[in-house]
């Protein structure tokens, strides 16, 4: 078990979110849309230009850019 | 009076389907007071009761963020509907319940309608609805939307509890956040803060929260208690830094999805499937966002959408525009010449009928572009276009914008416009607005499939490819500009879902194509109608005065004296190919007479006095003075432009046999070719916005200062790119 940033993380690599450091707006959007602590994601695909990254979580995908996922650290 | 209900739910949960199978065509689309996001009103009676239904903006959360979660909750606490219907996606449960869990923290009355069970169920999820109406003690009624299954059910839950009294949910937030929240409460409550508008406890959590507004309304409100509640509001977040290394938004946020979890832990779902397991969904999106195939992909729908919308819609254009043919042909066979003739043949008929001649194109382009939206395809064209559109200090979200002012021609840019207000980063905002107007709206189509079909009808399709193209670029560029000098500034949050693809229904379609296309024929129709009417007015007066007059009648004079008078009986009675050489000659010369004179009569109106002192300048694009009376036309609306030129030409040609298509004229006109064509498309791609868009900036952009500056900025732009597009032409050709 290792801590990365969900940056990092390779497609269909799976992972449970231990914390998220962005605060304000951002902080606010991620959490709305359900990446919190403790939830199990998998990275789905990257976009032909490698950013944004797709991701599954809680049975829905959603998509966020490599300089937002920074602020998400997963557990893999 | 009907039992007011409104719909709230997470985009994509199918909303607008349900509202659509409730109200059908009996539905109104406005916008909200002050704001332009749209509102979509309706009705429906049947024995169970009467219902005024409100549409309300699909939103994830209840925040300050975004216009359409202000007002979304602004409508709730103004308009105090009898019933929030939230619609919940069933296999997305419990995302979707973190919107549901804030109506209820707001003690709003809550009716859950759980749709799409369809798909829950198909990808192995069960959930027990009953049992989440006990837990949550409010109804929850399982739909499918799409087929119009349940809504029976849904009103007959709402007409039963309609009236009851609801005490808002409290949920715990943590030790320090409840403890925090009850002295807020007890303080608020007590002073009576705001409380006409909220209930004391979200108020509480609002302040904890950060939320804007309502902490702008609580400074303006009571000074005292605003500073007293921030007090305490540091003193929490000071501690849970220290003690938790968090802050009080996230730890709502947590606990709220927590308070879900505990609820659905109870046996709400079954899954009979791994919930992360691909879906077809996520099986089609390996090929159609794959690095080589996506890209081609899009370029390939994005091609068939022009081929649908010009190869199906050729026949019903003709259509419409035979029967303008023909009626015209019937106003002028039975009108008098005179003035009332040429208004109503020249103004109206030629004017209106030239812009409604293209409605059927416009139908076909909006059918197709509702295709791609409603079944997902335009948010993987955003997820794959975002590193693009961020290169140019524009945000993935742009797209939308931009796609439908027309970025797939044949949108319009003020809805596009009005589309921005998703993007909540002022400045990437501001440089969307000003940049989408120049996508081919479905009204800049006209003036391009006219050109086109004049002078590059052997490419159609790679025309329009083309000119969307230059327009793509011209905008990006200009974004790009823009970004680093006028309005510079940080990217803002991208994070979104990417919608599971779905058919869409076509009814969903219809609906949608309709409404944008009725927009479009009311702009026609009312606007450029009158717009019409008084260009030609511009066209005819003042008309030629009695000296100018006479010395045409005394050319008419020469040539009649001179030909005899069995030439003239013969050029009244035969046809043309049965004229002599000589009768021939004669007639032609009349009507070079005939020609001249009302050339000079336009050229001696007002627009032709307008458009010849503009030719000094306007040469060096290769535009004559009718095209700049058209330009100038195209101002009050960009499909102006096709219907000016067509009254300037059918004004100077008078030969009423001479009955060929705008086009045609254009083909056989003095001063046109295949590079006078480009040179005004490429001005018509970037000129000035009509002024109903110039007026949507101007409110978007909160100043008449930015719509000055696009009205400005975009004409020198264009006339610059014109301008050289002619000189390198003309050098090259």
């Amino acid at each position: 078990m290792e801590t990365i940033s969900l940056r990092q993380m390779r497609v269909d690599q799976t992972g449970t979110i231990v914390s998220i450091k962005a605060a304000g707006e951002l902080g606010r959007r991620i959490r709305d849309m359900g990446l919190i602590p403790g939830k199990e994601i998998r990275i789905q695909g990257k976009a032909p230009l490698y950013d944004p990254v797709s991701l599954r979580i809680m049975g829905f995908t959603l998509m966020l850019r490599n300089n937002e996922a920074d602020h998400i650290q997963v557990e893999v | 009076m009907g039992i007011a209900i409104a719909l709230a739910g997470n985009p994509n949960s199918g909303k607008t389907t349900l509202f659509n199978a409730l109200t059908g065509a009996r539905q109104h689309v406005g916008n909200y007071p002050g704001v332009t996001v749209e509102k979509k009103e309706g009705k429906y009676s049947d024995d169970i009761g009467e219902f005024n239904i409100v549409d309300l903006p699909g939103t994830y959360s209840l925040t300050a963020y975004s216009m359409e979660e202000v007002v979304a909750r602004d409508y709730l606490v103004n308009e105090k509907p009898a019933m929030v219907v939230d619609i919940i996606d069933a296999s997305n449960l419990e995302r979707n319940l973190y919107l549901c869990v804030q109506f209820l923290e707001m003690g709003m009355p809550v009716t859950i309608a759980l749709n799409m069970m369809d798909v829950a169920n198909k990808r192995g999820i069960e959930i027990d609805h009953k049992k989440l109406s006990k837990l949550l003690n409010i109804p929850v009624v399982p739909t499918i939307a799409r087929k119009g299954h349940g809504k029976k059910k849904l009103l007959q839950a709402i007409a039963a509890k309609s009236e009851s009294n609801i005490e808002p949910l409290k949920i715990s937030y943590g030790q320090d956040i409840d403890t925090a929240l009850d002295e807020m409460e007890d303080m608020i409550k007590s002073s009576g803060f705001l409380t006409n508008r909220y209930n004391a406890r979200w108020t509480a959590i609002k302040y904890l929260e950060n939320d804007g507004q309502v902490k702008e309304l609580g400074s303006k409100g009571d000074k005292n208690l605003d500073l007293q509640l921030e007090t305490i509001v540091e003193k929490v977040t000071k501690h849970l830094a220290a003690t938790l290394d968090t802050h009080p938004e996230g730890m709502i946020a947590d606990q709220r999805y927590g308070f879900i979890n505990s609820i659905l832990k109870q046996g709400i779902i079954k899954r009979y499937h791994d919930e992360n397991r691909l879906q077809i969904s996520d099986k089609i999106d390996k090929v159609v966002t794959n690095r080589f195939l996506g890209p081609i992909i899009m370029i390939a729908i994005i091609m068939g959408l022009y081929k649908f919308t010009f190869s199906y819609s050729e026949m019903p254009v003709s259509w419409f525009e035979s029967f303008f043919g023909w009626l015209s042909g019937a106003v002028d066979s039975a009108l008098p010449e005179g003035l009332l003739k040429s208004l109503i043949v020249s103004g109206i008929i030629d004017g209106a009928g030239g812009v409604l001649g293209f409605v059927p194109l416009i139908m076909f382009m909006f059918f197709g572009v509702s295709l791609l939206e409603d079944s997902g395809y335009l948010a993987r064209m955003s997820f794959m276009l975002d590193r693009i559109f961020r290169m140019f200090g524009l945000h993935g979200s742009s797209v939308m914008a931009f796609i439908i002012s027309g970025g797939i021609a044949g949108g319009c840019a003020v809805p596009g416009v009005m589309a921005t207000r998703t993007l909540k980063s002022p400045k990437e905002r501001l440089a969307t607005l000003l940049t989408v107007p120049f996508m081919n709206c479905g009204a800049k189509l006209p003036v391009f499939a006219l050109l086109i079909a004049a002078f590059f009808s052997e490419n159609e399709a790679q025309m329009m490819l083309v000119i969307t193209l230059i327009a793509w670029f011209g905008a990006l560029i200009v974004a790009r500009i823009l970004r680093s000098t006028v309005i510079k500034g940080e990217a803002t949050p991208f994070v979104m879902e990417l919608p599971p693809y779905r058919m869409p229904t076509l009814k969903g379609i219809l609906i949608h194509t309709w409404e944008r296309t009725w927009q479009y024929i009311k702009k026609a129709g009312t606007v450029i109608l009158g717009v019409s009417i008084i260009i030609w007015a511009m066209m005819t007066f003042p008309g030629l005065d009695e000296n100018q007059s006479k010395l045409f009648e005394d050319q008419r004079a020469v040539i009649t004296s001179q030909a005899g008078y069995a030439i003239l009986s013969d050029i009244e009675t035969l046809e043309s190919d049965q004229l002599s050489a000589q009768a021939s000659a004669v007639k032609d010369n009349l009507s070079r007479v005939d020609l001249d004179e009302a050339k000079a009569g336009l050229k001696n109106s007002i627009a032709g006095r307008i458009g010849t002192s503009l030719e000094g300048l306007t040469k060096f694009a290769g535009f004559d003075w009718r095209t700049n009376i058209a330009l100038v036309g195209g101002f009050a609306a960009k499909e102006v432009v096709v219907s000016t030129l067509g009254t300037a030409y059918s004004l100077g040609e008078v030969d009423p046999e001479e009955k060929g298509s705008l086009s045609e004229r254009l083909k056989s006109a003095e001063g046109w070719g295949p590079l006078t064509a480009f040179s005004l498309i490429i001005f018509t791609i970037f000129y000035a916005p009509c002024f109903v868009t110039v007026i949507c900036i101007a409110r978007e952009a909160g100043s008449w200062k930015w719509a000055g500056f696009s009205v400005v900025f975009n004409t020198v732009l264009a006339f610059g790119l014109s301008v050289l597009c002619y000189q390198v032409g003309s050098v090259i050709m």
